[in-house]
């Protein structure tokens, strides 16, 4: 009885052992898939030239790389402060209502939301009023994204900040701004930074609210009233199409995302192990 | 150091700021709701709400919209990718927690945290260029050959060994929603009071009847709540499956049928659609799929809240 | 460390507010012109942007979201034109406020993946591709294709059809002529940028198509010639309405279109399926520009480009197995231009 007991105990947990080799399998097969297709397809040309027609070889990612960068930056400019700003409502001076707990719940939510959704409804409200496709539209869609996430890592790095620093503060009659600004900012810092860098690295390998929003643009452009490439996008594009040569710039393109992106998260993760070790 | 007046005023105003931000969330929320309604609208009116999930035929050209096939395909896809993923995440959060040094569980934990930050366009390049072939090649007729002669089950199995069907798109949503029900089971398991495994052990339990017996019912409540998350996640994702899945309007026969989701759908037809009918059809689906997500991460995230609060 | 914090965050939105200005500044009006629509002649039309750009500085940003796309983005006055190979009809026309002309014409092929017969030509007719398009012929070696390909070596294997997900003008070309060889087709699919197709697989763009064809054995899918031309993919002969298997060539593609009926008082409006020629191609079609009516500025400049390539793009146009249009219908476009105020 009991060692047949041990035996389902052994192969019970020789199971989760495999789980995890299975996840790390993965993990490491697409990783390894990924490096091995995108170096190749790193040259000079990748970054510094402009699409060419299809069917013409050498042509490269610039207006994407740019396209991409500029939009991300209109989303974090967007989406930071309000996020931060929304976040500090919630962990403070909005700390006593009922309609925090509803905003935060949301907010929960609205962080799995899909993208493509994000992208339908800026459509409707942004693109169709504004008469053309815009990177400002593209950088609205994924502010939408970024910004639950960015509430709730700042309502949660503010409320870890000790209740007894912001009565110190009050005591000695400070205004309730100047203890968000120089107690609780402060203490929290780190942490909301972190929240910040893993919102980003969210927003920037989304594609789908770019389909209908920033669009595409076969040239480089700084104008984001105008639509935009986007190496998200283009990836699709390219994937999609016949050609080789495409298909060599979307690998090389989804290794400088996925490399961005894991870099940002390994620094965001390693930045909130260093602040809790502390 | 301005005014006593001064601060009292900036304090006010940095008060409003605030809210206003936190209040964009709802605004958001609400924005999306009304803006889909209202763009949908031409087809709710036109096809009404029972007709048009219960419809399957999708034909621009003769105007008539039902929206069956892409609801059922995103259901049957994500349930799919669920019964790979969930025993998975759990053993993936048992062997974190229970099973492993500590050392190598963190280590453990934060790649699979990198499985969840991968794009999901990169699972789709991967799923089309290298997942694609492989099971068109080697793993379905494989599969088929295997299984395709026993009765009934053999169904599952059969039709033209593509690499561009159901089974592929499940495999490649099952690899991405693992991180998220791994990732909250892990929490749970970590809080659970070591006291009740002790007296576990101590009546002479072994690892995995404390695991089987007392983890999982102390946790019961979050290990649903993620479920819930990863389930609501796999409804919404495009981008890794519209590379895999063939766009067809059909239910799927078979395993390695193509079909149609909600997402695929959108992104293959909406800066497309030439007919308004047929724009205002893509909103109505956009529509059921923004209400379904809500529905399931709201019940899903109660969920974990109620036990987070014990 | 917090002053260095401050100093970042200013730093970044100082350069951002100056990046943005420098943007919206740097694109004066005409510079560059967005237009988006049918995948059918995004080759020419890229390359066209090209040559313009090296010659005039202009940019032209033609995104290749299908037919479908073209029309719908035009309606919405989100781009400056749109490009469908699907004509609107005259009625529609007037609705949309829009005005519309050719630019070039261009054959659909059949491209196909068999390895087992290399080299050779595949043949085929109208009522053996409406079949496997119901999904009524499942395999290659059906009696039917064997009728036309004694020769062959047709192997027992399922045919996969490949079709268009989008909205797509190759689409609407390729049903036409369906419809009008294959009475079926006509009654329970019709023709249109977007049907209900009831096999094989779907596929974004002539770019997709070409793609699952190439890469899937035993597919078959309908594509501008231009995409199986680049891509090296073998693409089938048909036998026309005069019972003669004709190969897709620059001449037969003519042929086609000598019997088409470009006028202006219609739009433009024409159809170029199933001609009668002897030497006919029998899946030819016009490709088109929609502009929207009350935009003379922005049209203006659009005129210029497809002016311009007129003028010169006729080399690049054969070189890829497009068919410029003929000098009279070309006069004829300049005409209805001219009558709407805007050469």
């Amino acid at each position: 009885m009991i060692r047949r007991r041990k035996i389902i105990n052994k192969l019970a947990l020789f199971f989760c052992f495999l789980t995890a080799l299975w996840g790390l399998f993965w993990l490491t097969f697409i990783l390894f898939d990924i490096i091995r297709h995108g170096i190749t397809a790193l040259t000079p040309s990748l970054f510094l030239n402009e699409p060419t027609p299809p069917g013409i070889p050498g042509g490269g990612l610039k207006h994407a790389l740019i396209g991409h960068l500029l939009i991300t930056l209109t989303a974090t400019l967007i989406g930071v402060p309000v996020g931060i700003l929304g976040g500090t409502f919630l962990a403070e001076y909005g700390r006593n209502y009922k309609i925090s707990r509803i905003i935060s719940f949301i907010a929960d939510i609205m962080i799995s939301i899909p993208a493509i959704i994000v992208g339908t409804f800026v459509f409707a409200f942004m693109v169709k009023p504004m008469g053309h496709f815009s990177g400002l539209a593209g950088g609205v869609s994924l502010a939408i994204i970024m910004i639950p996430i960015i509430v709730r890592t700042t309502e949660n790095m503010l409320s870890l900040v000790p209740w007894t620093l912001r009565e110190a503060a009050f005591a000695l009659g400070a205004p309730y701004y100047k203890v968000i600004f120089q107690v609780v900012y402060r203490g929290a810092g780190v942490g909301i930074f972190t929240g910040v860098i893993l919102a980003i690295a969210r927003v920037a390998g989304e594609a789908a609210p770019l389909l209908f929003t920033s669009f595409n643009n076969a040239y480089t452009t700084y104008n984001i009233f105008q639509p935009m490439a986007s190496l998200t996008v283009t990836i699709f594009q390219y994937a999609m199409g016949p050609y080789e040569d495409w298909h060599k710039q979307a690998w090389g393109a989804s290794f400088l995302i996925t490399l961005f992106i894991l870099l940002l998260a390994i620094v965001g993760r390693y930045l909130v192990r260093l602040k809790f070790k502390a | 150091m301005l005014s006593n007046k001064k601060q009292y005023y900036f304090n006010l105003f940095f008060f409003f700021v605030t809210a206003s931000s936190a209040f964009v969330v709802i605004l958001v929320v609400v924005g999306i709701f009304l803006v889909l309604f209202k763009e949908a609208f031409p087809a709710i009116s036109r096809y009404g709400i029972i007709r048009f999930i219960f419809s399957s035929s999708w034909d621009p050209v003769r105007e008539i919209f039902g929206g069956a096939v892409p609801l059922v395909g995103t259901l049957t896809t994500s349930f799919l990718a669920l019964i790979v993923a969930v025993p998975v995440a759990l053993g993936i959060a048992v062997f974190i927690t229970e099973v492993a040094p500590k050392r190598l569980g963190e280590i453990i934990g934060m790649a699979i945290e990198l499985l969840a930050a991968i794009p999901s366009i990169i699972y789709g390049m991967w799923g089309l260029f290298t997942l694609a072939p492989l099971q068109a090649k080697y793993i379905e007729p494989f599969l088929q050959n295997l299984l395709g002669g026993i009765p009934l089950l053999g169904r599952l199995f059969s039709g033209n060994t593509l690499g561009i069907d159901i089974f592929t798109a499940s495999i490649i949503l099952s690899i991405m929603i693992t991180p998220f029900t791994a990732a909250v089971a892990r929490d749970a398991f970590l809080v659970v009071p070591p006291v009740l495994k002790e007296s576990a052990y101590g009546m002479g339990a072994t690892k995995w009847e404390v695991i089987k017996d007392v983890v999982f019912p102390y946790c019961k409540m979050s290990i649903l709540g993620g479920i819930g998350l990863s389930l609501g996640r796999a409804l919404g994702e495009t981008m890794a499956v519209a590379f895999v899945l063939g766009n067809l309007n059909q239910f799927p026969t078979s395993l390695f049928s193509p079909t149609a989701t909600v997402t695929v759908k959108l992104a293959n037809e909406f800066t497309e659609a030439d007919k308004d009918i047929h724009l205002a059809a893509l909103f109505y689906l956009a529509f059921l799929l923004f209400i379904m997500s809500l529905t399931i991460l709201g019940v899903s995230k109660y969920f974990i809240h109620k036990t987070q609060k014990k | 460390m917090k002053k260095m914090l401050t100093f970042l965050i200013l730093a970044v939105f100082v350069l951002s507010f100056l990046v943005f200005w420098k943007g919206a500044e740097g694109a004066s009006e005409g510079k560059l012109i967005n237009g988006a629509g049918a995948t059918f002649p995004y080759p020419l039309y890229s390359a066209w942007a090209s040559d313009y750009h090296k010659a005039t500085g202009v940019k032209i940003n033609y995104q290749p979201i299908g037919s479908g796309g073209g029309i719908r983005q035009i309606t919405e006055r989100t781009v400056d034109f749109g490009a469908s190979d699907m004509p609107l009809k005259p009625e529609e026309i007037e609705k949309k406020k829009l005005l519309q002309f050719p630019t070039v014409i261009g054959g659909v092929v059949i491209a196909y993946n068999l390895p087992e017969i290399g080299n050779k030509r595949l043949v085929l007719d109208g009522e053996t591709l409406c079949k496997i398009y119901l999904g009524e012929i499942k395999t290659w070696n059906d009696p039917q294709i064997k009728a036309l390909n004694p020769k062959l070596n047709l192997p027992y294997k399922p045919i996969t059809p490949v079709y268009r997900s989008d909205g797509s003008g190759t689409t609407s070309i390729f049903t036409h002529y369906l419809s009008d060889v294959c009475p079926k087709w006509a009654k329970e699919i019709g023709s249109g940028t977007s049907v209900n197709f009831r096999a094989g697989i779907g596929a974004k763009g002539n770019e997709g198509v070409a793609n699952y064809v190439k890469r899937t054995p035993y597919s078959l899918g309908y594509v501008e010639y231009a995409y199986a031309l680049q891509n090296k993919i073998m693409v089938s002969d048909l036998k026309n309405r005069k019972g003669k298997v004709v190969s897709p060539t620059p001449e037969s593609f003519k042929e086609a279109a000598k019997t088409s009926d470009l006028r202006a008082e219609k739009h433009f409006y024409a159809w170029m399926t199933n001609a009668e020629g002897e030497k006919a191609w029998p899946i030819v079609g016009a490709t088109y520009i929609l502009l929207a009516k009350e935009r003379p500025q922005i049209n203006k400049q659009v005129i210029k480009f497809f002016d311009w390539a007129y003028k010169n793009g006729d080399q690049r146009a054969l070189e890829l197995y497009y068919i410029p249009l003929p000098a009279e219908v070309k006069a004829k476009i300049r005409e209805y231009w001219k009558a709407h105020g805007i050469y």
